[in-house]
């Protein structure tokens, strides 16, 4: 599109994807620094425990998630089946969970101390552990389960929207040939999917990397937690630093892979043809198994811990209840809005310029702003931290040299530290929603328009805004349920005295007591719900 | 002309304000809110001077390293004596001199140069299984004994209660010694080291162990929650090494931020918490061991026995405690 941009709107989009990747410069200038040995110890001890650990983890939490999503995406997407319209959009419901509260009830259920081992002992009579074998719950094996219970539907989703793009007529074609659902699957739906099943595999591993609860809680040592042990227990942010720089390296390398996989995605898919779909009619056994497996995954992986949150926060209903209660739901609620709306704000304003400009240059803000999703939160809350305070001085430094008494620490020392964390980390999230929505306009309404004397921003506001209606509202729905369960970010920023209900929820679950953070994990639960239902929704009338 | 003056007043009024807040203070707090709360409730109401109390777990001293001269805090709170040391090496706080806090506080449990001051104590107990092991006569150094194999349970090595522990057995032991007995320790593990101390006494319970390590306070609260009664219940409260050096003694305390901007409210607020009033709501609802001589533990605390103490000066533990967590690492106890 030609459309000659004053070199304000340029100035503006660079300085907003600076300031968005100003975090990695800081962490990166950060880990430069010479550290008091710290480093080479961790080296030497118990580093390489930390990075195969992780490794493993993000290994086989992508290998569970895509064993567990694949045949349940492509059951919806293809078969017929009793339920199908439920699990169609009641399978992305665990991604309204947070993997730590899944652990918990979990280990609460499969402990040693927990109700299957002890009706297994009364049964069999054993007595102690070393009676018989119980795979151990907290382990690394565990947590790879708990988190490829609630990633799953990253990959679900998009491996049953690449299924249902899949041709009509390419499926017709093999159906005419004699292939059977199987057969057409293996044959076809897979390989033709697979740049999307790519995609799905680098969100759940970049997930994986980023989570600190769920292993900590696990008493699995992984990168993340070690960035938050090694700043705190050592004290020394330099080693943290150096440690988070390790762990971008294997993120980028995972992002690398999946724009890789991306690039090559539009090759593979074209929009089918309106028309019927193509759908294998299940019966007797066959659609008892379907039904059967998808309610199997829907049960584990988000009835089950639900059902349990809720019987706990009956028995402590009155305990958490609470003036606490309140006020943390309130923090949690205005920041993931505040978060959403300035996620959105930079999306249109850095799709807008990459659109209407024909200079090449004006591409790269809106990449550069998409690399804080690959940030975990400690990683992230490091390299905000670093340079943040030396602005704080600098304020008050500016004040008191005028002769007023400094605001103190006006940035770090409040919310806006994690309003501002939240947005560089989920920014991605609305641009990319955006950017899909801007794919499906067209190029010659933008013509038409400054034929008929729009400028930029008349343009913006009278064409491009209306019809991205759906992308940005998409785009603030995920911003906002993200925003929600982000826990490690907030637990490493908020300022002192500040929780929102997943540091109030996580602080029960590393103390042991659930019961009485229920309540308020079932406020994170169900304020995700709304949304997800509302984008499945919207992403069905798309089809 | 008069926009500018109704500014400048609007904006002379903010930072009178902020300059008379000076009346009020901020508790930094490694302890659990709840626990000081009502007494700062009760300070407020004698003195008139508001208290502002953040909690967290992590990371107090690097957020005031941070802060720098814009740190709000006045006072410290923290539950381990590590953490005191911590403030006094990052140089991030004052002495306070009083002389009711060095009346009510014991030179053992203050700093010399009263850079900070103990409030309570807490025993590293072992606790053993009813009935398994029933009453033990134990040192910390039988946690090592190949008879206990898979029979023992702790949370993780890193935690600043075991790290003092093990500061404390190098200190008594050297370094070398102390690597050899935490290899014993780990091999005797029961599972991997999890959760809290309060964790610890349920899998005894469950039988998932028969011995586990952990704070005395924990047992009081256990027994008060109807939920865990049963499982403080099947457990016996041990002290170690009576028959030689004594248990080994954490305490929680205080210590005056450097940059607090109000420090003879501060000290008022530190000799209220070193008074006999504060001492008992502590020994009452978090059921330790008040520093102060004439205040007295809790019946239920009190009904544990009496117990001798190591003699070790608590600061003499900080010496050792980067050589703990090293050895900690080098044996990958909690890995």
């Amino acid at each position: 599109m030609v459309l000659g941009l004053a070199k304000g709107w340029s100035v503006a989009g660079y300085t907003l994807a600076l300031l968005i990747i100003m975090p990695l410069i800081a962490l990166i200038s950060q880990s430069l620094m010479p550290d008091e040995a710290v480093f080479p110890h961790l080296f030497d001890t118990v580093l390489p425990t930390y990075i195969s650990n992780s490794l493993w983890l993000i290994f086989w939490v992508v290998i569970g998630s895509l064993i567990i999503a694949i045949p349940a995406a492509w059951l919806v997407a293809k078969c017929q089946f009793p339920g199908r319209s439920v699990f169609q959009w009641a399978l992305l419901l665990p991604l309204a969970m947070p993997a730590y509260v899944v652990a918990y009830v979990y280990t609460d259920l499969f402990d040693y101390a927990g109700p299957v081992q002890r009706s297994l002992r009364s049964f069999f009579g054993w007595q102690t552990p070393q009676d018989y074998y119980f795979p151990e719950v907290r382990s690394l094996g565990g947590a790879s389960i708990m988190l490829a219970l609630v990633l799953f539907p990253y990959i679900y989703l998009l491996a049953r929207t690449a299924f249902m793009e899949q041709s009509t007529s390419l499926s017709q074609a093999t159906r005419v040939m004699g292939c059977g659902p199987w057969k057409s699957f293996w044959r076809l739906s897979l390989p033709m999917a697979r740049p999307a099943l790519a995609v799905g595999a680098a969100l759940v591993a970049m997930e994986t990397a980023a989570d600190f609860a769920t292993v900590s809680y696990f008493a699995v040592p992984t990168l993340t937690t070690a960035v938050y042990d090694t700043w705190f227990e050592y004290g020394s942010l330099t080693a943290a630093a150096k440690l988070s720089t390790i762990m971008l390296l294997v993120i980028f390398a995972m992002v690398g892979f999946e724009r890789f996989a991306r690039r090559k995605q539009k090759l593979f898919q074209k929009p089918s043809a309106p028309g019927e779909l193509d759908v294998y009619s299940l019966s007797g056994i066959k659609a008892l198994a379907a039904t059967g497996y998808c309610s199997a995954l829907l049960t584990l992986a988000f009835l089950l811990p639900f059902i349990i949150l809720v019987k706990y926060a009956y028995g402590y209903f009155a305990q958490s209840w609470n003036q606490e209660f309140f006020e943390y739901s309130f923090n949690s609620l205005w920041i993931s809005v505040l978060v959403s709306l300035i996620c959105v704000a930079i999306g249109i304003l850095l799709m807008f310029i990459r659109r209407i400009s024909p200079r090449r240059a004006d591409v790269l803000p809106s990449r550069l702003a998409s690399t804080g999703y690959a940030l975990p939160g400690t990683v992230l809350a490091i390299g905000i931290l670093v340079p943040f305070t030396h602005l704080d001085f600098a304020i008050n430094d500016l004040v008191e040299y005028f002769g007023f008494e400094g605001p103190g620490l006006i940035l770090t020392g409040s919310s806006f530290i994690i309003v501002c964390a939240f947005c560089i980390r989920f920014a991605a999230i609305a641009i990319g929603s955006i950017e899909n929505s801007y794919k499906r306009i067209s190029p010659s309404l933008d013509m038409a328009g400054i034929t008929m004397g729009l400028k930029p921003v008349g343009l913006l506001r009278r064409v491009h805004i209306p019809l991205l209606r759906k992308g940005v509202f998409a785009g603030l729905l995920l911003v906002f349920i993200e925003c929600m369960k982000e826990l490690p970010a907030a637990l490493l920023l908020r300022p002192i005295g500040f929780e929102n209900l997943a540091t109030y929820v996580f602080q029960f679950v590393s103390d042991e007591q659930l019961e009485h953070g229920a309540l308020a994990a079932i406020v994170i639960v169900l304020v995700g719900l709304i949304p997800l239902i509302y984008l499945n929704r919207s992403l069905e009338h798309d089809n | 002309m008069k926009m500018v003056k109704s500014l400048a007043v609007i904006g002379l009024t903010c930072f009178a304000s902020i300059a008379n807040a000076a009346d009020s203070l901020t508790v930094y707090s490694y302890r659990q809110a709840f626990l000081i709360e009502p007494i700062l409730e009760n300070f407020t109401k004698e003195t008139g001077i508001k208290v502002d109390v953040v909690f967290s777990k992590k990371g107090i001293a690097e957020r005031m390293m941070r802060e720098g001269r814009l740190s709000k805090a006045d006072i410290v709170l923290t539950s381990d004596f590590y953490r005191l040391m911590e403030l006094v090496e990052k140089d991030l706080v004052v002495p306070a001199s009083s002389d009711i806090l060095k009346q009510n506080i014991p030179e053992k449990y203050r700093s010399p140069d009263d850079e900070w001051y103990a409030l309570t104590m807490r025993v590293r107990n072992v606790y053993s299984s009813k009935d398994r092991l029933g009453k033990l006569d134990i040192n910390y150094e039988d946690l090592a004994d190949p008879k206990y194999k898979g029979k023992i349970c702790t949370r993780s090595g890193k935690h600043p209660y075991n790290v003092s522990l093990v500061a404390s057995m190098i200190a008594h032991h050297g370094e070398q010694e102390t690597k050899t007995w935490l290899e014993g320790w780990k091999a005797n593990l029961a599972r991997k080291p999890q959760g809290n101390d309060r964790a610890q006494v349920k899998a005894v319970s469950e039988g998932l162990c028969d011995l586990a390590i952990g704070n005395s306070y924990y047992l009081g609260k256990m027994l008060q929650d109807p939920k865990q009664k049963a499982w403080a219940d099947a457990i016996e409260i041990n002290f170690p090494n009576q028959d030689n050096r004594g248990s080994h003694i954490n305490v929680s305390g205080m210590a005056l931020a450097k940059h607090s901007k109000n420090q003879a409210a501060a000290i008022e607020l530190m000799e209220y918490l070193s008074g006999d009033k504060a001492q008992q709501v502590y020994a009452e609802v978090n059921f330790e061991y008040p520093v102060k001589a004439d205040v007295s533990p809790s019946k239920l605390v009190a009904s544990w026995g009496t117990f001798k103490a190591d003699d070790l000066p608590i600061y003499k533990l900080a010496e050792y405690h980067g050589a703990a967590i090293k050895l900690l690492d080098e044996v990958k106890f909690d890995l």
